[in-house]
């Protein structure tokens, strides 16, 4: 079971995150939790939740970096999840078989009813995405939205993990990467979409689409320049019936 | 890596008990011990309540001890579950080396294939161990080529502690048992000395600019962490310690893994009982706590590629 699966369907579903675009809002990562708090693998904990030592499992989680200096610098909001891996080590070293690819769509899942909670798993993972469950006694971690993805109570349009159908930028998307003409496979090739860490070859299945060059020249064509707004009339330089209201207002 | 005890203590305890009875192996093997009852009694009741208790001590930190029997079914891939099926076929072969050596008093025959045979297990179930570590590539500090051989190193080193007490318990000592606490212990300083320079000299592993691919825009440093408590992650994968703490630890950890307890033992091998005895149990008393130290520092210096999205520079 905790090998990989060689006779693959070839299809490689995961995510492309628009680093471009993301605003850092966390909205992914709270509907992640929404709708996983109920979804397969309910429910995800909350220790001490408005206490000094909160605590819980996500599974997707928005980090903000700053990168270079002065005003060159930016800052990127960097949305971390699983990826699904094409060499998932994490699952290699599953002692009990309860970590999983799956062969039709590659996804990486745990089987909670034969995980034993020993921990592996995360310490395979590279990109922190496994989170364990101190309640339940066993990991958990991104399904990618199985519960979702493939359900027909749901709208066509629904049909795609909770973090893609929040975002508000439209940052995420949903695809089969193994497929080279999909939108997602395209975005990739256009935008010189990479993967996290390489050298380690874990092969992440999910894209980053790295924030486009920040655009600074603007000596030939110099947008339009706000005039600053003149301070009001003060009541110093009025007279009469305003000056006097001046001082009663101001008392 | 944060140093959980019960993996310290179950790496500590079953590495000494393999090694002992790996020395009882060996010297049963080659016929270079006298099989006598409650010498043999005395090793395999410690190796295999420090092996049996080692082993319990790795389940105490599962989430789901009660299904512990599952991680026996991935061999073809797992190490841990590698480690799991060789530790419980072991006991075939350790027991029928017991049963002779203490029942029949024998070393010969068939008894010696199953003293072969408890060579060969103890090695490779120590192996498996290892390798639960060194092909772990998130952290740098394990996936070397110094794990694997520190961790028979010193199975051997604690075992060859534990055999040179129980040689003096049974007046069974032979210049062979000096000869192995001498070259175990030096092979155990050299190996671990040679993994700290490994340690202190290896270049980055991977950089935060790799973790986050943002490199293009200049020195990465994280900005706002995704939460404000510590979550899982980081208490599993986040501790590690002061460099100046890891110095003077190394030095305790020397002291307390070799340097003392090679001393009581060498140096008292031509002395009186009442002087070596004493001296080969303490060396085994120091010996298990500086070890437990070693092991504590190889999990509190190891540092997970993780720590790069939580604001580490390097792993
Ligand atoms: S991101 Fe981590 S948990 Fe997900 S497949 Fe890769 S190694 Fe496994
Ligand atoms: S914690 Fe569960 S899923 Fe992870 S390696 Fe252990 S048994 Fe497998």
């Amino acid at each position: 079971m905790t090998q990989i699966p060689v006779n693959t369907t070839g299809k490689k579903l995961g995510l492309v995150i628009d680093l471009d675009i993301c605003v850092g809002c966390h909205a992914c990562a709270v509907n992640c939790k929404e709708w996983n708090t109920g979804g397969h693998s309910a429910p995800l904990p909350d220790t001490d939740p408005f206490g000094e030592n909160a605590d819980g499992v996500w599974f997707n989680r928005v980090h903000t970096f700053e990168c270079g200096d002065g005003a060159d610098s930016r800052t990127v909001h960097f949305p971390r999840s699983c990826m699904h891996c094409e060499e998932p080590a994490c699952v290699e070293v599953c002692p009990t078989g309860a970590s999983y690819k799956r062969a039709e769509d590659g996804i990486v899942l745990v089987n909670e009813d034969i995980c034993i909670g020993c921990k592996l798993c995360s310490w395979a993972c590279p990109y922190g995405a496994r989170e364990y469950d101190g309640d339940a006694g066993v990991m958990k971690k991104c399904t990618l939205c199985i519960d979702r993805i493939y359900n027909e109570n749901l709208e066509e349009v629904d049909r795609v993990p909770a973090c893609v159908s929040t975002c508000p930028v439209n940052a995420r998307h949903f695809g089969d990467l193994g497929d080279p003409n999909s939108d997602v496979s395209r975005m990739v090739e256009d935008r010189g979409g990479y993967d996290l860490m390489p050298e380690l070859q874990y092969a992440p299945v999910n894209k980053y689409l790295p924030p486009r060059p920040k655009s600074t020249g603007y000596e030939d064509d110099r947008p339009r320049q706000l005039k600053p707004i003149e301070p009001t009339v003060s009541g110093e330089d009025a007279g009469g019936l305003f000056r006097w209201l001046d001082k009663v207002l101001t008392r | 890596m944060h140093p959980a005890y019960s993996v310290i203590i179950f790496t500590t305890f079953s590495g000494a008990g393999y090694g002992l009875l790996f020395l009882m192996g060996l010297f049963a093997a080659g016929q270079w011990i006298e099989p006598d009852r409650w010498f043999g009694f005395t090793g395999f009741f410690l190796s295999f309540t420090m092996v049996v208790s080692g082993l319990l001590a790795s389940t105490f930190h599962l989430g789901h001890p009660e299904r512990a029997w599952r991680a026996l079914s991935q061999w073809k891939s797992s190490w841990l579950s590698r480690e799991g099926v060789l530790a419980i076929a072991g006991f075939v072969p350790f027991s029928l080396f017991a049963f002779g050596w203490v029942i029949y008093e024998s070393h010969d025959g068939a008894w010696r294939l199953f003293a072969i045979l408890t060579v060969l297990f103890a090695v490779l179930t120590v192996y498996a161990t290892s390798m639960i570590y060194a092909t772990l590539r998130t952290i740098r500090a394990w996936f070397n080529r110094h794990t694997v051989r520190i961790y028979l190193a010193f199975a051997i080193w604690t075992g060859s502690v534990w055999f040179n007490m129980l040689a003096h318990l049974f007046d069974l000592h032979t210049p062979g048992i000096g000869m192995i606490v001498v070259v175990t212990g030096v092979l155990a300083l050299w190996l671990k000395r040679k993994y700290w320079v490994f340690l202190d000299t290896s270049p980055t592993w991977v950089p935060a600019e790799s973790a986050t691919g943002l490199g293009d825009l200049g020195k990465v440093r994280l900005l706002d962490a995704p939460n404000t408590q510590e979550n899982y992650v980081q208490k599993e994968m986040g501790f590690s310690i002061a460099r100046k703490h890891s110095v003077k630890l190394r030095r305790w950890a020397f002291f307390g893994y070799f340097l003392i307890p090679w001393l009581l033992a060498v140096g008292t091998v031509e002395a009186e009982p009442w002087l070596k005895i004493p001296a080969a149990i303490l060396a085994v008393v120091v010996m298990m706590a500086g070890t437990m130290l070693e092991r504590w520092l190889f999990f509190a210096e190891a540092k997970h590629t993780v720590n790069l999205y939580y604001g580490a520079q390097d792993s």
